[in-house]
């Protein structure tokens, strides 16, 4: 009887420690349908690359196709980065109802701020490299930064994000050797690796 | 056997008095509502179980005014840590 009572306790101190320190409403649909977005986002891309090369390279001048070309993909991945969010954002808070844990807790904040501050570094930085002409790097710049921002928020939330953002490091890195992957490792990382970890959580949390 | 039992502490028999030094042992600070919202327990019967804690030194607290209004941040001592940790180690030898 004692026993039970004890196992009971250890559970229920493990469960507060969780609840009170790290945010754990994240959803697996969140991870599932931004992979879903950034998937979409890499088909429209190399379609927008394909396309412009060789329909227009032989009758507009090069200066003017890469201006163009630039202009339609940093649109492409504004309007990536805002449906992800949103999609992300909807799915993690239904889930916090559904547990009962609050949206705008400390947890949260303390696991955005960690998120943010190597994501704001790695965008101020893709976007000077942006205005400096640099395109090559941008792509798995990106992965490289998102990685190291999920690795630094890892603390405060489920412990697989931790995994994830290894992963995406590991694909930027090999984007920047092999520069001419950079799309292809780009929808790797943040398109099929964001389905597999969303599902997974699923399975695992459900 | 006997010193296993001896750490079993009283004080964390209770549910509300655990789940406070649980939540204590992972945050730094922790105020009234954040504790209330946790556990799920009434004014009454929190501020009963602080008392409890803070009278075996356990837990303190400092008060601060956040748009006049006075705020409560509770904290574990060194000494309710150290209580706390023995109490965890207790059990799981006792479960072993």
């Amino acid at each position: 009887m004692s026993k039970q009572k004890y196992i009971q306790d250890l559970k229920e101190i493990k469960d507060l420690m969780n609840k009170s320190s790290k945010f754990i409403s994240l959803s697996g649909w969140s991870g599932i349908s931004i992979g879903i977005v950034a998937l979409t986002a890499s088909f429209i891309a190399k379609y927008l690359v394909d396309f412009k090369l060789a329909v227009y390279s032989k009758t507009v001048d090069m200066q003017k196709l890469l201006v163009d070309l630039t202009m339609e993909l940093t649109i492409t991945a504004a309007i990536t980065l805002v449906v992800s969010l949103v999609l992300g954002f909807i799915f993690t808070y239904n889930k916090s109802k559904r547990l009962g844990q609050e949206i705008w807790s400390s947890q949260t904040k303390v696991l955005l701020i960690n998120l943010f501050i190597p994501l704001a570094v790695g965008g101020m930085l893709c976007i000077l490299l942006l205005l400096k002409g640099i395109y090559v790097l941008i792509a798995p710049l990106t992965l490289v930064f998102y990685g190291l921002a999920l690795i630094n928020a890892s603390k405060y939330t489920l412990s697989e994000i931790r995994g994830l953002g290894i992963l995406n490091c590991v694909l930027g890195l090999i984007g920047v050797q092999f520069v001419g992957y950079g799309l292809l490792l780009w929808a790797i990382g943040f398109g099929v690796l964001h389905i597999i970890y969303g599902i997974l959580m699923k399975l695992k949390h459900q | 056997m006997k010193s296993i039992i001896e750490n079993i502490n009283k004080a964390f028999e209770n549910k509300v008095r655990l789940g406070i030094m649980s939540i204590l042992m992972v945050n730094d600070s922790v105020d009234f509502s954040t504790f209330k919202e946790l556990l799920g327990v009434t004014d009454g019967n929190l501020a009963s179980h602080i008392k409890s804690l803070e009278k075996s030194e356990y837990v303190t607290y400092t008060k601060t005014f956040e748009n006049r209004k006075p705020k409560t941040t509770y904290y574990a001592t060194e000494k309710g840590k150290k209580a706390f940790k023995l109490h965890i180690q207790a059990i799981e030898k006792l479960l072993k």
